[in-house]
């Protein structure tokens, strides 16, 4: 039995295709892009299958291999880093030279053997596919094979526990609960910790922006409400550049200032601006 | 040489004539026989397990012990007289030892008038010698450590003598040469006496070969190593098989007791403390090689060649023994060489058949008397000198030792033979004995007896030299008062020569008692050779070739020859108190007749060489050739690690490599057949 | 058209996957020629089910499908857990047993 036309059509369509796509495995520079070329590989295989009277493979091929292998694969290559492309030059010395000769000798032989092999005329699967394709394998995997067939699955569950294994990270520090961070606000308490969270920027009726402090019941400014990557900057808003009208509030504030007794925060805030040539630190804020 | 027969080697066809058969049928007091052993073995083992905590105690322990296993061979001795004369040979078999196929050897003791001779001389002597030691060694932070190899001598001696085998005797054997290492080199800490005590081990290792090798030899004829299977099958075997027996057994004879040519040990072993030269290398242990002779009689009996061998090597001893003895100046070297020749004469009367073996062991019996008394003499001594042993310095001790003098002179007048002291009866017949003619070769009984008789004067001479030297004449050591000699004597250490303890005297006292007294009580009606005849079997009198009168007066004018030579040398004249250049024969004598440089030349340095070329062939041929072969199987692995450069794509490679071409062979195959 | 033409596809399919396998040194395209090799072997195995007219050889690449599938998930797990450790996915980087 020999192809179709339409079949010979198809293949002489296909597998130059395929072989290119295949090549780019080996010229490609970005990993994302022989990706992409295996996947067409594999959908073209399927379409072969389907072609050579085994529509069940060809399915399982689509479903198996381009929706799950080769989409595990793109998902490892986001976590490894889309954008790393590959450098081309060899640094074992002399493996390059070694790899073409090895592939091109073993393309040779493998040649050399389908051709010199004498293969028996072509049955067809028409006879063996009379109940329908999955019918026909159901029947040897679930016969012949049906022992294999447990051990796959064996081999399936061992392979999906160990992947858990290998990726699974070792806890290097107690776990750090919402009970954990209460007590150890409680126990910051006495250096000058807080047990609310820090207020929000200010917030006005004309003005809202992440430099400027908030003020609190007695108008003054929450210098902490700013983030402390701002304050070291040096880019936070004075209270008085977006308070124009409240002015007397804020004289009643800065005349208070003098008597009352200054926070810890405050001598720490005031230490921080008095020394504003500090360089930039790399943010250490929790959270 | 010829193979006539001799009267001695006649009495082969005829071995139970007068020696008694060994019965299996233990009287009721023999059954104490085992404690003989047990007792100075327990000691042993006691006074070692124990260590320090022993100290107080140990030496004394070691004396009870000693005396006990004396007082148990009295006991079985007084019982065994009881009996009629052919019921005293008994096997006393106790378990299995060894039993290995065709080999079955009996753990078992042979209870006759021999060993017992020998039970009683070892542990008579021994006890006497542990009680000397406990004041000899009393400042000797060892003495404990010394009377536990002290008792595992007795013991050994007396399995050796008590074995009913050849195979346990070679145990006892090899017990007292351990014995013998370990006390010779008691002051190991001393590298001369570490390495005297390494030289006795090792020569007497050639003898026990010997040993072996006539095991061996029997065990590969009789089937059989104990002594009444294998002398009631000697008649059977052939002359030259009982011949090689003869000669392995006297290489072992020899090694043990210090005849020609193994005898250079003996004279360094006096590196030991006194009590061991006395007990051991006098009294006892030397002497085992003439039980041996006189034990494997009836070996001896069927193989003439090898007897006359013995004759001749108990001669040249002899004579070489008191050559040697001649030009000593150590006290205790010189008494040494005297042993050597003393047992000279031992085996020479063992060589010489049936008339001989009674006076072999006789002269032992008086010769352990007077010999160790003579050593302990020299022993007390050396206590009084500070350990001095030249006895160009000393002289004139009579006045300081009175007792030491007289015992050691009784011991003295014994060795020369003097009637009516004992070695008089025990050397006197050895002489005649080795007179007696034999058939067919007149010349023996002219050689061997002139030799004896030659001997004697010889005898008479450095005996007298070395009793003149220490005890008459002037005084050569300072005594801090003045130079009286007027030779140098106010040169050296100041000495104030004493007598010893009692515990040091009465041991000597005993000695002397029987140096006087045994060879007289013993010969008695010809009580010693009755005695002995279940074992030795009945010779009869045999007259030599001179009238006996004129052999006695002959031995005697060489004896006074002898002594008055020594008195007009070493008292009438005055001693040199350093040794004078001499003749070559003194020079020669001095370094034992060049023995160790022969030995030396012949043996030790060939031998170095043969061990140096081995060594060096091992490491170099044999070392080289495998090394060269690791080396190359690591170069071979270095250029393959190149290979394993940790790339899992140059593994890769590699796998692929391998497929292609298994993949090319079977195309090659398939298409090679195919067309 | 001869079925043999497909064979002749898979073993180029396989030889361009084995060399790269040597060539390439990225973890991840490494294993996606595995891969290519695992799906040539299948076209061949389904080829040669086609000649014979037995189906076994399509059980057999259903079989090396899910072997595959196993294979792939175990050695993504390898890669990345090298990756999370040393901030590569090179496979000459993971030469620590030598030497």
């Amino acid at each position: 039995m020999t192809a179709s036309t339409g079949e010979a059509v198809l293949f002489w369509c296909l597998a130059p295709l395929m072989v290119v796509a295949a090549l780019s495995l080996l010229f490609a520079r970005k990993a994302v892009h022989a990706a992409i070329a295996v996947m067409f590989v594999m959908v073209s295989l399927a379409v072969l299958y389907i072609a050579q009277e085994a529509p069940f493979l060809g399915v399982v091929q689509v479903v198996v291999y381009t929706g799950a292998v080769m989409m595990l694969f793109l998902f490892v290559l986001m976590l490894v880093g889309v954008d790393s492309s590959d450098s081309l030059v060899e640094t074992i010395r002399g493996q390059r030279w070694i790899g073409v000769l090895l592939g091109l000798g073993l393309g040779v032989v493998l040649v050399g053997v389908v051709t010199q092999a004498t293969f028996p005329p072509a049955t067809g699967l028409a006879a063996a596919n009379a109940e329908t394709n999955p019918v026909g394998l159901a029947r040897i995997l679930f016969g012949d094979y049906v022992f294999a067939m447990e051990v796959v699955g064996v081999l399936l569950i061992t392979a999906a526990v160990s992947a858990l294994v290998l990726t699974h990270r070792r806890r290097l520090t107690p776990k750090r609960g919402q009970r954990e961070i209460a007590d150890a606000k409680v126990a910051a308490l006495p250096d000058g910790g807080r047990l609310t969270p820090l207020a929000a920027p200010g917030v006005y009726a004309q003005n809202n922006a992440m430099d400027t402090p908030a003020l609190d019941p007695q108008g003054r400014p929450i210098e902490e409400s700013v983030s402390r990557i701002l304050r070291i900057r040096g880019q936070e808003r004075t209270a008085e550049s977006v308070l124009e009208p409240g002015r007397e509030v804020l004289d009643e504030h800065e005349r208070r200032r003098g008597v009352l007794v200054p926070r810890a925060d405050d001598a720490d805030e005031h230490r921080v601006v008095a020394a504003p040539q500090t360089p930039p630190q790399t943010s250490t804020e929790e959270g | 040489m010829s193979m006539l027969l001799s009267p001695s080697a006649a009495a082969v066809l005829l071995p139970a004539e007068g020696a008694a058969v060994a019965t299996d049928v233990v009287p009721g007091p023999f059954l104490a026989a085992p404690f003989l052993v047990l007792l100075p073995m327990l000691g042993a083992a006691i006074l070692l397990l124990a260590g320090r905590r022993s100290d107080r105690w140990g030496a004394w322990f070691g004396v009870l012990m000693s005396g006990g296993a004396f007082l148990v061979g009295l006991w079985v001795f007084l019982s065994m007289a009881g009996l009629p004369a052919d019921d005293r040979v008994v096997d006393y078999s106790m378990v299995d030892w060894i039993s290995a196929g065709s080999l079955d050897v009996a753990l078992g003791m042979r209870i006759d008038p021999l060993s017992m001779t020998f039970v009683l001389l070892v542990t008579f002597v021994g006890t006497l010698i542990h009680v000397y030691a406990v004041a000899y060694m009393e400042h000797d932070r060892d003495r404990r450590r010394f009377f536990a190899y002290l008792n595992l001598f007795v013991a050994a001696m007396l399995v050796l003598v008590l074995a009913d085998s050849y195979l346990l005797l070679f145990v006892g054997w090899e017990g007292v040469g351990l014995a013998s290492y370990l006390l010779i080199g008691f002051w190991n800490h001393n590298r001369a006496y570490a390495v005297a005590a390494k030289k006795a081990f090792v020569m007497n290792r050639i003898g026990d070969i010997g040993l072996i090798v006539a095991l061996m030899l029997m065990f590969a004829t009789f089937g059989a190593v104990d002594f009444s299977t294998v002398f009631a099958e000697v008649p059977g075997a052939s002359t030259a098989l009982l011949t090689a027996t003869g000669l392995a057994l006297l290489v072992a004879a020899c090694g043990k007791s210090a005849q020609f040519p193994l005898q250079a040990w003996l004279g360094d072993a006096m590196a030991g403390p006194t009590p061991v030269s006395a007990l051991i290398h006098a009294a006892t242990m030397v002497t085992a090689g003439v039980y041996l002779v006189v034990r494997s009689a009836p070996v001896f009996e069927g193989a003439p060649t090898a007897q006359l061998v013995v004759v001749i090597v108990g001669a040249v001893t002899l004579i070489f023994g008191a050559i040697v003895g001649c030009a000593k100046d150590d006290i205790k070297k010189a008494l040494a060489a005297s042993t050597m020749s003393q047992i000279g004469y031992m085996i020479l009367a063992a060589g010489l058949g049936p008339i001989g073996y009674a006076f072999a062991i006789f002269h032992l019996v008086t010769h352990g008397f007077f010999k160790a008394g003579m050593f302990l003499g020299a022993g007390s001594v050396m206590h009084g000198m500070d350990d001095q042993v030249d006895m160009r310095r000393f002289g004139g001790l009579t006045r300081f030792m009175k007792v030491t003098a007289i015992t050691f002179g009784l011991g003295w007048l014994a060795i020369l033979g003097i009637p009516p002291f004992s070695g008089f009866y025990s050397k006197d017949k050895i002489i005649e004995a080795a007179f007696v003619p034999v058939d067919g070769e007149p010349w023996r009984a002219w050689v061997f007896g002139g030799v004896a008789l030659i001997g004697a004067g010889i005898t008479a001479f450095y005996m007298s030299r070395l009793f003149f030297m220490t005890f008459l004449g002037r005084r050569r050591w300072n005594d801090g008062k003045g130079d009286v000699a007027g030779r140098g004597a106010q040169d050296g250490p100041v000495r104030h020569p004493h007598e010893s303890p009692a515990l040091m005297t009465w041991p000597m006292i005993l000695l002397a008692v029987g140096s006087v007294g045994l060879g007289f009580v013993l010969n008695a009606g010809g009580r010693f050779v009755t005695w002995l005849e279940p074992v030795t079997g009945h010779a009869e009198h045999e007259e030599p070739v001179l009238p006996v009168a004129l052999l006695i007066a002959l031995t005697l004018a060489l004896v006074a020859l002898g002594i008055f030579l020594a008195w007009r040398q070493y008292v009438v004249t005055l001693v040199p108190i350093r040794a004078p250049h001499g003749s070559v024969l003194t020079r020669a004598a001095r370094r034992d007749l060049y023995q160790d440089d022969v030995n030396e030349t012949l043996v030790m340095r060939p031998g170095q060489y043969l061990t140096r070329s081995l060594v060096y062939a091992d490491k170099e041929m044999v070392d080289g050739g495998w090394l060269g072969l690791a080396g190359g199987v690591g170069r071979v692995g270095e250029w393959l690690r190149g290979w394993q450069n940790g790339y899992v794509r140059t593994y890769g490679a590699t796998m692929l490599g391998g497929l292609v071409v298994i993949v090319a062979v079977v195309l090659a195959l398939t298409t090679g057949s195919a067309s | 058209m001869e079925l043999t033409n497909y064979v002749v596809l898979a073993t180029i399919l396989f030889t361009i996957g084995a060399t790269t396998v040597l060539l390439r040194r990225n973890a991840i395209i490494v294993f996606m020629g595995v891969e290519l090799m695992l799906n040539a072997t299948n076209l061949a195995l389904v080829t040669f089910a086609r000649i014979h007219g037995d189906l076994t050889g399509q059980v057999l690449a259903f079989f090396v499908m899910v072997v595959a599938a196993a294979e792939v998930v175990v050695g993504l797990a390898i890669i990345v857990s090298i990756f999370r450790t040393r901030r590569s996915a090179s496979v000459d980087d993971v030469n620590l047993m030598k030497s």
